[in-house]
């Protein structure tokens, strides 16, 4: 029986917090903002879009001392516990002077309101911690997840370089004091079940993964939040209750990756930046596109796991994971079962899950031999945007001719949903413009898309056969001009 | 001067404080609006029972408990209630709740029962005329020459249509007002406002008390744009009536997205136009229709369409020119100011004819432009009579075109669009002329208030507010050089009516040039005075007293300007004035249409270059360079982060800042999850912005330099004329591609499939 405890314990910035009065659906930021006054953190969406509230969260990952930018306004305190949460107010120096990344900012003229600041300040900070040499992109990828509105970015991205050159890690507060803090980590991460709260207040933070099977079984109705990305958005704009929550993000077992002989086996807590290399090592075809899901502080929060069990149309996994022909594992109690993942997609809001079931692991297949593959995502701004239309392909074309193909698109139906005509179609026939050409018609009979504020049903429709184009102009034509090339050119 | 912000240490330690950051006062309440959940109709019954009895809820008010007049408008047409009894668009405020907590009072809101008698509703500028809408405020016409003859005897003539969508400001601060309610009818809120005195007045109105009753104050604000020149009047006089209700401080937040339903935005419009011309592209005559979706009320849209038709223009003479605008009623937000305020719409209106000119005749749109210009005899009347005496377009697009190869590049750019077919280019070169001053003349003064201390040390007040535009280091900047010390010495104080009484909304890019000359009056003042007391007390003549840095040399003796001060301050010298400014030689006769309504115009250029995917529509700005007139700049720094800042405001605009209503009359773009402004990977790849250093201010304004806040938003008109350009390759640029705007990758996609069907296919 694991221990119980009924506190959550954290660090903020320089000193210990114990809380023993936490609602499931009490936020960071307004904890910071409300009960601490450190006012640095910003509200402006409450939403994790707009990046004002970012700080800083560090988490022990295997031993190892992680910090990563997270969006306050949409973390949840019953999730802090055993983590170093470092705010704007913890970079000043004990003198009183800048840290580089803040002088940085004052001299190239980045602020101009100063409503983002803070958050720009500590996307920037957290930059310079991890990159000392980053270039112009690195930089935009680190701002993927903050909005400003009244600089047109340029003076901050000076400001991102300028602080590079300044360096000066070595006397940086959270850096120095690494081992302090991992200790300090380490002594409050006891292994103890979590659980306070009653009714509309209760949440759980569960000892280890037997741990969340038994309180999920005996709370089949409860809310299982891992990076709260879509859970904190039910609370702060839906002003939905979430009790019984069961925070799992902090389950190092569910961070593994694992890689076997068939491919990749991934813990349903793994985030989109923890699989970020994987992918950049075995997926580099969509490298891009993973660099698209959502903005920097969504990307160290989110994970892909909870994407998938989500079962929203529009998540940006699951065209990408059916087309590698993914699978999924959902444990009950002690129970398991895989399926594919396009098959846990039963309707609009509906997955394939029983009363006490919650999403374990991810397999993803290594891509065999003789495999294209490719994910596109087309959205109205480039970054930190919902899909109108995403895309995974998987085709295997042997002696010129399509032996397998796996389509699937987000956004163009209730669910995830794979272009079964249009597979039919392609398959058995030549790779060439002319089979294209035919297996559009397929599309008419795969989808009828809806129109919204992302895109109209007819733009949708016709993105979806372009993008197939796309991916046989790029499998056939590698060398043609046919992206968009982000780096400036003069 | 380089000046940083006078707040950039602040801002980057998270130390600045905005309204929400401030220490509560003993016994804050928290109040939420409750909104309309249909777009047109008239409330049947409202129980807000279940709201009342929510945990944590003090008390509900509507209507009834307003003690004053139910009326926020800001022209005095009386047609913008605090609490709404007929519904005009959805999401409008019909009561609001007031609770221990703001969470308490955020989802006691949620709990009202509102039964409706629903009308048929209008959202679309088109619709809403067909409907037989009526205007919300008067129209305007502006009217030179004989349009109709014109157009009628043209060798060429197009009409044509370009719907131009508004824009939420997205300011990253939402609204926000906290009162305190004071003793007898007094209450001072804190309100996040480009326009204390307004918000004075309107929460006097609302109380019914006179504004002597009421002070408000603003430290700064986190961002503006126009958002809060009129919009903040409402959540100001909801927590000051709740104040005086409950007698407790109360605090109104609305979260972001309640914050973009139920406030105004940008216009869209509906530009109807008839541009007739030569085969050298040279116009003979316009006339054009400008409808507006104004929303529910009036609100500032009398001015804002005004100002849409004084930007027609742009930089181009017209002959005979005839220009209307339509202030429609819609079942929407009222809309309000947003920088640029209608300018932007007339401007890119006008632009689009240019642009129908230069595809029709085959030409670059840039030639067709220069043909155009204001200059030469006979050639320097505006559509609204008043001459273009200080036009340096013509040398200013001269200067860019060679600083940013234009020629060579436009040329590179269609030789690449001709061996592409996925990926295709476009260039444009594109002008600005932007009038400066209010076109309502009254707003056109400006007060300050400045002591002197007896240590030295500077005082500084004026009417006008900080929203992230640099205001009062400039005016801090203006006041040190006046007074020769240094910066440091001037301490920035919030603005507040008590001080400066009957202040001008910080607005039409006026902060520097009215505020700017207020305090230098008031330093005049005291330096006078100082003069006369060195004089008496030295036995010098004026002319030998000098103020020098940190000194102030009389006669033959340096003293300190502390140690200066400290001796007036004995001799009695009063060390605080109240200064003054009006601008000159301004004048308006808006029944005929004619006047001088601008002290002088702005100038600038941008060449932008992008790239689109056809196979998407996707886009990416490649490239853009801008040459800007900030006059003989007070602050280059500060006036570049402006250029900066408006260009990709501006550029957000017209491609990605899509609103959306759906059928039902809901705005369902009101978040950044929907809303989609520019991030740092939209800004162009390459970013070269030039001030033009040669150009001074041919008006006497302060210290010579031009008005920066809202003339760099159009500039971004040459990344919609690019996106143009990249499209019509689809139709060997023989077809203007007409983009709508925002030109969201699908119309970019849309428009692309349209003109590759013209041109029989891709």
């Amino acid at each position: 029986m694991t221990q119980t405890r009924k506190t959550i314990r954290f660090l903020l910035n320089d000193h210990k917090v114990e809380l023993d009065k936490v609602a499931a659906t009490d936020t960071l930021l307004d904890f910071l903002r409300l009960e601490q006054r450190l006012c640095g953190s910003k509200e402006g969406c409450a939403e994790g879009d707009c990046g004002a509230c970012t700080v800083l969260v560090g988490r022990l990952a295997g031993g190892n001392l992680v910090y990563e930018t997270v969006n306050a306004c949409i973390r949840f305190v019953g999730s802090l516990d055993a983590c170093h949460v470092v705010t704007i107010e913890h970079l000043r120096r004990k003198d009183g002077s800048l840290h580089p990344v803040q002088q940085a900012m004052v001299d190239m003229h980045g602020s101009q309101c100063g409503f983002c600041t803070p958050g720009i300040v500590m996307s920037l900070y957290s930059l310079w911690m991890s990159n000392p040499n980053p270039t112009n992109a690195d930089i935009e990828t680190s701002l993927q997840g903050n909005l400003c509105r009244c600089t047109g970015y340029e003076a901050i991205v000076r400001a991102g370089l300028a602080a590079a050159s300044a360096g000066g890690q070595a006397d940086d507060v959270i850096i120095r004091e690494r081992e302090t803090v991992t200790a300090t980590l380490k002594g409050l991460a006891d292994g103890a079940r979590v659980e306070m709260g009653t009714a509309s207040e209760k949440f759980f933070v569960p000892g280890s993964v037997d741990d969340l099977a038994e309180l999920r079984a005996a709370n089949p109705d409860s809310v299982i939040v891992a990076g709260a990305t879509d859970v904190g958005l039910w609370v702060t704009k839906m002003m939905r209750p979430i009790a019984p929550a069961i925070f799992i993000c902090h389950l190092d077992e569910l961070h593994q990756i694992s890689e076997t002989a068939t491919g990749h086996t991934i813990g349903a807590c793994v985030t989109y930046t923890e699989f970020q290399d994987a992918v950049a090592q075995h997926f580099p075809q969509m490298a891009g596109y993973w660099n698209r899901i959502g903005g920097e502080q969504v990307r160290n929060m989110g994970t892909v796991g909870g994407n998938v069990a989500n079962g929203s149309p529009i998540g940006d996994t699951p065209p990408v994971l059916i087309a590698l022909g993914a699978t999924l594992t959902l444990r009950n109690g002690d129970e398991r079962r895989t399926l594919p993942v396009e098959e846990f997609f039963i309707d609009y809001g509906k997955q394939d899950r029983q009363a006490g079931d919650f999403v374990e692991s991810l397999h993803i297949p290594h891509l065999a031999e003789g495999c294209e593959f490719a994910a596109y995502k087309v959205t109205k701004r480039r970054d930190e945007d919902i899909s109108a239309v995403a895309a995974g392909f998987r085709i295997r074309v042997e002696d010129g001719k399509v032996t397998e193909a796996v389509i699937a698109y987000g956004g163009m139906a209730a669910t995830p949903k794979r272009a079964g005509s249009v597979e039919s179609l392609l398959v058995g026939k030549p790779w060439t413009a002319q089979t294209i050409a035919s297996a559009e018609a397929g599309f008419a009979e795969d989808f009828s898309p809806i129109g919204d504020w992302r895109a109209s049903a007819e733009y949708r429709a016709l993105v979806a056969r372009k993008l197939l184009m796309r991916f046989f102009l790029e499998t056939t034509q590698p060398h043609e001009n046919s992206v968009l090339v982000r780096e400036a050119v003069a | 001067m380089d000046q940083r912000h006078d707040s950039a240490h602040k801002h980057v330690t998270g130390s600045a404080g905005y309204i929400d950051d401030m220490a509560a006062p003993e016994g804050l309440i928290h109040a939420y609006l409750g909104l309309s959940s249909i777009a047109h109709g008239d409330i049947k019954s409202m129980d807000l029972s279940a709201v009342q009895a929510a945990p944590g809820v003090v008390g509900v008010l509507t209507s009834d408990d307003i003690p004053g007049h139910n009326d926020v408008s800001p022209t005095g047409k009386h047609d913008d209630p605090v609490f709404a009894h007929s519904v005009e668009f959805h999401g409008q405020p019909i009561f609001a709740v007031v609770a221990e907590t703001r969470a308490a009072a955020r989802n006691a809101a949620a709990l009202a029962k509102v039964e409706y008698t629903a009308k048929p509703h209008f959202t679309d500028v088109a619709d809403a005329r067909a409907a037989g809408y009526p205007l919300v405020t008067e129209a305007l016409t502006l009217k030179r020459g004989d349009a109709a003859k014109a157009l009628a005897a043209a060798p060429r003539r197009i009409r044509g249509e370009m719907r131009v969508g508004g824009q939420d400001h997205f300011y990253l601060e939402g609204h926000i007002a906290l009162a305190i309610p004071g003793e007898d009818d007094e209450v001072t809120v804190f309100s996040s406002t480009q326009h204390p005195s307004e918000v004075q007045h309107m929460v006097a109105h609302v109380l019914g008390v006179p504004s002597n009753a009421v002070t408000v104050n603003i430290r700064r604000m986190g961002g503006a744009f126009g958002g809060k020149e009129t919009q903040g009047n409402l959540f100001a006089a909801v927590a000051a009536v709740a104040a005086k209700k409950y007698n407790r401080a109360v605090k109104i937040r609305p979260d972001r997205d309640d914050d973009m339903i139920a406030t105004g935005k940008r216009h869209d419009f509906l530009v109807e136009y008839d541009v007739g011309f030569d085969d050298a592209g040279v116009i003979s005559g316009v006339s054009a229709n400008f409808a507006a979706r104004c929303g529910n009320s009036a609100d500032l849209s009398g001015p804002v369409t005004d100002r849409a038709l004084f930007h027609t223009d742009n930089c181009y003479y017209f002959d005979n020119v005839l220009l209307q605008s339509q202030p429609l009623k819609t079942n929407t937000v009222s809309n309000t100011a947003f920088r640029g305020f209608g300018g932007p719409q007339g401007m890119v209106g006008g632009e689009r004819m240019i642009e129908e000119i230069a595809y029709a005749l085959g030409k670059d749109p840039l030639e067709v432009r220069k043909a155009n210009f204001y200059g030469g005899e006979g050639r320097n009347v505006t559509p609204y009579h008043q001459r273009v005496d200080d036009n340096i377009i013509a040398k200013l697009v001269a200067e860019l075109e060679t600083s940013s190869d234009y020629a060579a590049r436009r040329k590179a750019v269609l030789a690449f669009n001709a061996g592409n077919k996925v990926i295709r280019k476009g260039i444009a070169l594109t002008p600005v002329k932007f009038g400066i001053s209010f076109t309502a003349t009254w707003y056109n003064q400006a007060g300050a208030l400045v002591h002197v201390y007896t240590d030295g040390s500077v005082h500084l007040n004026h009417g006008g507010t900080e929203m992230g535009q640099g205001l009062n280091t400039k005016v801090a900047q203006v006041l040190a050089d006046e007074f020769q010390i240094d910066l440091k010495h001037v301490k920035i104080t919030a603005t507040h009516t008590g001080k400066v009484p009957n202040t001008s909304a910080t607005a039409a890019s006026s902060g520097s040039d009215l505020n700017g000359m207020a305090a230098a009056n008031a330093a005049q003042q005291i330096k006078v005075r100082l003069v006369e007391f060195a004089c008496e007390t030295y036995g010098v003549t004026p002319d030998q007293v000098v103020f020098e840095p940190n000194m102030v040399l009389v006669g033959n003796q340096r003293i300190p300007f502390p140690d200066f001060i400290q001796s007036a301050y004995m001799a009695r010298m009063q060390l605080s004035a109240a200064g003054f400014y009006k601008t000159p030689d301004i004048h308006w006769d808006r029944e005929a249409g004619t006047g001088r309504p601008f002290y002088y115009f702005a100038y600038g250029a941008a060449v932008s270059q992008v790239s689109i995917d056809t196979l998407t529509g996707e886009y990416q700005v490649d490239r853009v360079d801008v040459l800007h007139d900030a006059g003989r700049s007070l602050n280059p720094a500060l006036d570049i982060g402006q250029i900066e800042g408006g260009f990709v405001q501006g550029m957000g605009w017209l491609t990605t800042e899509e609103l959306w209503w759906d059928g039902e009359g809901r705005l369902r773009t009101h978040a950044p999850s929907t809303y989609k402004i520019p991030l740092a990977s939209d800004r162009p790849r390459i970013f070269n912005v030039a001030l033009a250093d040669w150009s001074e201010n041919h008006e006497m304004t302060i210290r010579r330099s031009k008005a920066v806040g809202e003339p760099p938003l159009m500039l971004a008109i040459s990344v919609l004329e690019a996106l143009s350009m990249a499209v019509a390759s689809a139709a060997d640029y023989r077809v203007c591609p007409k983009l709508d705007t925002p030109a969201t990758p699908e119309q970019v996609l849309l428009a692309f499939e349209r003109l590759s069907a013209e041109a029989g296919g891709a």
